[in-house]
This record gives C-alpha cells, structure tokens and sequence, in this order.
C-alpha cells in the first residue's frame, strides 16, 4: 500500500517526496527570513532589489555582452586584412574581448570608486578623495590591451617562424 | 494543452535554435559548479562568523534586533587568535569579490534554461524553478548589497545589516536545495570527461559536449571562437584578477599598494597615524571641542561612585603596547602598535572583577556605533586596551584622540574610537 502511495505522489508530482521535503524547507527558511523583513520595515525595497537582482543578469547583462560580442565579431571591422601574400594571421577576436571582458568586469565592480559616485559619504569616512580609481582602472586596463596585444604579437612571430621551418629554402 | 505548448514554443530564446554556444553543457556548468560549491560555503560561513563577531546578545551590539530564530548561534567572541577576525572577514569579502566572474560565468552557462519551454512539465520542476529565483535572486542581491556597501555607495533603500543577513538566509536555503538536487548529476559528469584532458584540447578541437537531457547542449551550435580551456582560463583569469587588485587591503607593507581597485588600501603618508581611516571625527559628529583639555574618561562599575580621568591622568597609569590588528567588516585591515592602560587594570579600579564582568563603551560620536559591549573574555584578555598612543606618537583625532578601545581579534566597530564613558557590569560570556 505504501509502495503504492509512493508511486502515485511520483506520478501526480513529478519526483521522489524527499525532493517536495527539501524544497518546501527552502520556501520555509524563506519564509521565515521574508518575515524578519517585514518586522525590520524594509520589505518593499528589499523584494524590489531582491526580484531586481534575480534578473539583471539574464535580461539586461547577459543581452548587453552577448550583442557586444556579435558587434565585435561583425564582418565590416574585419575588411581590412593584411595582403593574402603575407602570414596567414590568427584570429584577433580573443585580444580583442578579453582585455575588454575584464576591464568591463571591474567597471561593473568598482564603478562607483571609479566614477566617483560614492564621493561624499567616501571622503566623509577616510578623508580622502575617489580621484585616484579612474585613473587605475585605465591603468589596468591599458596593460590588460598592452599585454593583449604583446601576446598577439608572439602568437603572430610563433606562426611565421613554423612556417618559414615548413617550407624548404629555395636554390 | 501541455502537448500543444511543447510544440509551440514563443520565437526567439524560447525556442532550443537560439542558443548556439557549442561550450554549454553540463560538463562546463559542472566545473563553474564545482568552484561555487567550494567558495560559496566559505564566504557564508565567514559571514555568518562575522554576525558572531558582534556579540550582538549584549547591550548595544545587536544591529538586527527583530532577527528572531536567524541568529541562534550565539558564543562569547574570543580574543584569541588575534588574527582571527582579520582572516575570517579578509576571506569574505576578498573570496566574495574573486568569485563575482565564477557566478557570471555559471549564469552564462545556464541561461538558456530560463527559457524552458514549456516552463514546467510537473508540480516538482515548478517549485523547482521557484527556488532557482530565490537562488540566482539571493544569490546577486547579496554580492551586489555587499559590493556596493563595501564601495559606501549606499543606493539600497534599506539598512545593509539586516537586509544582507535575511537576504543571506534566503539564498542559504535554496543553495543547499539546488546542492541536494544537483550534487549526483554534478558528480557523474565531472567523471565523464577528464579536466586534465580537456586543457589540452585547443580551438580546432572543441566540439559540442555529447546531447544532454536538460538542454543546455545546443541542438545547432555554432562554431566554436574560443576553446573550452579557453572559457575556463577566461573565467579563471578574471578571478585572480579580481582578488589581486584587492587582496592589497588586507595587507601591511609594500603589499598594500597592490590593491589597486579595493576601496580601503590607500596610503596616507609616511607618519604614525598614517594609516586607513574607517570615519573620520568630523563624519561621526565628534566636536573637536570635546576632546581637547576638558575631556575626562567616566569609569563606573560597582564600586559606588563613578571615576573621572583625565588623558594626562591616564598616561601616567602603567602602560602597555601591543602590536594588534584592526580589521574591518569591510575587508580591510592592517596591523599597528597601539599604547595604552589595560582594560582589566581599569575593571579593577572601578572595583569589578575581570574575567566576570564585561564593559559598557560610550563614544563621542553619534550613529550606530556610538555604545558597544564587550564580553568579560575581551576585557579580561591582558592586550585589551584602552589606547591613548598608537606607533610612539598620540593618536590623531581621527584614529580615536583622546581615547580609544583596542581589543584584540574585535571586529572594528567594536574597538570604539573617542571613548567618552566605560562602565563595567556583569556580562556572561
């Protein structure tokens, strides 16, 4: 009989019970802790944070660096190619978004030091302005392209040594 | 109906077409997994610590007074190791920050999974998805409260305590959820396809992993434009980037001035209180005034009448140095030599007991932190200071001048600067 409960809570639910257990501890604690919100008072910006933050990666960040991307790997910016008698050049898209993937990741981290949004509560606390961080993050960034392009390069002088190994020298 | 909706989804990222990311799969997922699986749990557990840390059953220290069964894990604070503290909040906030792209990339790699279509075939995938919003919801609300607090880029319309501990809380629960439900599936396909293998496999190499259930193999991929070595060195390298541009703050020395882009590894100059200020006086509302030759230490306990020192009274008390670490709950931290009379030798004057009885700390300053309490532990612990002098010169105004509370292993905010009152009275520890 039990056996037969058990199959049937599968079927009309979809998963073993323990899975209905666990979840319906985490809609509890949940719970719980969306009450402590509402004794502290600050539930309606909480939950508009809270819903805020459950999709601003998927609808708005994710939308932003996937375009980026197709952008970068247009066919127009890739018209002006190096004559065909040349090395045959690896791909530059990788030295290209790199730098720019983790410069923009510090941007989205440290944007309120770098454009001085935090400016007054800041210089109320230490003493001291936020003029240094824009400044440094171009920094970073400068050498994150400097060094980009510094691999770009050896990756370039690597593939025309392999091949003037490959062809023979001419008589 | 279910049948009909299966075999019409809505256009665009509704339909499997759309993502063509020939690196999604559940091996990739797996692996971003894996390293939120190890991180995560640190950077709670030290959060958690930090809420420990604030002793907060005693008078004054509770910053989440309404948080009911939530703080249940209640322990005196010790003393001992110093460094404790500084480990356990450095490792927080510095492990919060390293993982912010490891979190990035296992959202990327999962997206297409918040366009299932149908959204739910049974009751168990419903409530399923249910728990991921309280997951991926509890899980950026709380790196962004955090990032945004430690930045003093107060945008959030709420106290940052209670919001970061109850939102904390909520992402806790579902984690453990999403663990339990996944944990088997993460496992098994981890085995199937060897990490050591797969980093030697370049660009030309990279194919789709095999069709998954779960649809996170693209039905068409594209080409590959990046390895899946590559993705990982991708995420990987962000990763240390993030933590060596701050892991700085949380550093003395010539390591220091790597922390680029944290918000507290500045440098102030070369003198003796030339070194991080959390708030200075004028931010906290101290009077200059208050503090100049009129300035007198309250010391009440059981004894009957309440004592008044003045600084120059307190100097020429029997005085002690200790080099101890200050240690924010924003991450940063930095070690100093203080000066100053011992905490228990002030107990005994005001005719309490160290080791039994704990102190009431008033400040000059207004806001939150202006009263603190510290346990019995705290004050009987030989290094606790009350600092007048920090690296042989006088403490600045903004470091805390005339007086200030050192107590080793103490989160910040309880080691009280512009100390006005001590009153020394039972405290269980």
């Amino acid at each position: 009989m039990i056996e037969g409960m058990y199959r049937r809570v599968i079927t009309r639910y979809g998963a073993d019970p323990l899975h209905l257990l666990v979840l319906l501890a985490c809609f509890t604690l949940a719970g719980y802790a969306a009450s402590r919100v509402i004794v502290a008072g600050i539930w309606l910006g909480f939950l508009v944070w809270f819903v805020s933050a459950a999709i601003i990666h998927d609808l708005i960040l994710y939308p932003l660096y996937a375009v980026a991307d197709v952008v970068a790997r247009w066919r127009p910016w890739h018209r002006l190619r190096p004559p065909p008698r040349a090395v045959q050049w690896p791909p530059v898209h990788d030295h290209v978004r790199v730098p720019v993937a983790f410069s923009g990741l510090l941007l989205l981290v440290w944007f309120p030091l770098i454009f001085r949004l935090s400016e007054d509560t800041y210089r109320a606390s230490t003493g001291l302005d936020l003029s240094p961080y824009l400044g440094r993050w171009l920094l970073v960034t400068g050498v994150l392209f400097a060094g980009s392009a510094l691999a770009y390069a050896l990756r370039v002088r690597r593939r025309a040594s392999r091949r003037e190994r490959a062809t023979p020298p001419r008589r | 109906m279910i049948a009909w909706l299966k075999a019409n989804p809505p256009p665009g990222p509704f339909r499997p077409e759309f993502w063509r990311s020939p690196l999604r799969g559940p091996w990739l997922t797996s692996v971003f997994g894996l390293a939120l699986l190890i991180g995560i749990p640190l950077v709670a557990i030290t959060g958690l610590l930090s809420y420990a840390a604030y002793d907060p059953r005693l008078p004054a220290n509770d910053t989440t007074p309404e948080r009911g069964l939530l703080g249940f894990y209640f322990f005196g604070w010790p003393t001992e190791p110093v460094w404790l503290y500084r480990l356990t909040q450095g490792v927080h906030v510095i492990l919060g920050l390293t993982l912010v792209p490891i979190l990035l990339a296992k959202l990327w790699s999962v997206i297409p999974k918040l366009f299932l279509w149908p959204p739910a075939r049974t009751v168990a995938e419903m409530l399923e998805r249910a728990s991921l919003v309280l997951l991926v919801g509890g899980a950026v609300f709380e790196f962004v409260t955090g990032i945004l607090n430690i930045q003093l880029f107060y945008v959030f319309p709420f106290s940052f305590y209670p919001a970061h501990l109850y939102g904390a809380w909520i992402f806790l629960g579902a984690f453990l959820a999403h663990v339990a439900f996944k944990l088997p599936k993460m496992v098994r396909t981890l085995r199937s396809r060897s990490i050591r293998e797969e980093l030697r496999i370049g660009l030309d190499g990279t194919r789709p992993e095999p069709h998954d259930p779960d649809g996170l193999v693209p039905v068409s991929p594209a080409a590959p434009t990046i390895s899946r070595r590559g993705v990982l060195g991708f995420a990987g390298g962000a990763s240390l980037m993030m933590f060596g541009l701050s892991v700085g703050q949380t550093m003395d020395g010539p390591l220091r001035r790597t922390a680029l882009l944290a918000p507290h590894g500045r440098e102030y100059g070369p003198g003796p209180n030339d070194f991080q200020v959390n708030k200075t006086a004028a931010a906290m509302g101290v009077n200059p005034a208050e503090t100049g030759d009129g300035w007198r230490l309250e010391l009440a306990g059981p004894r009957a009448a309440p004592l008044r020192f003045s600084r120059a009274e307190l100097l020429a008390m029997p005085s002690h140095t200790y080099a101890l670490p200050i240690a924010c709950v924003e991450g940063w931290s930095t070690v100093q030599r203080w000066t100053g009379v011992r905490l228990a030798d002030l107990a005994v004057l005001a005719g309490a007991r160290p080791g039994r009885d704990g102190v009431f700390v008033e400040s000059l300053e207004n806001g939150a932190f202006s009263k603190a309490s510290l346990n019995a532990g705290q004050v009987a612990d030989l290094r606790s200071l009350l600092a007048l002098r920090v690296n042989g010169a006088d403490l600045s105004l903004d470091h805390g001048f005339p007086a200030r509370i050192i107590v080793p292993n103490a989160p910040g905010v309880h080691n009280t600067k512009w100390v006005r009152s001590l009153s020394f009275r039972p405290m269980s520890t």
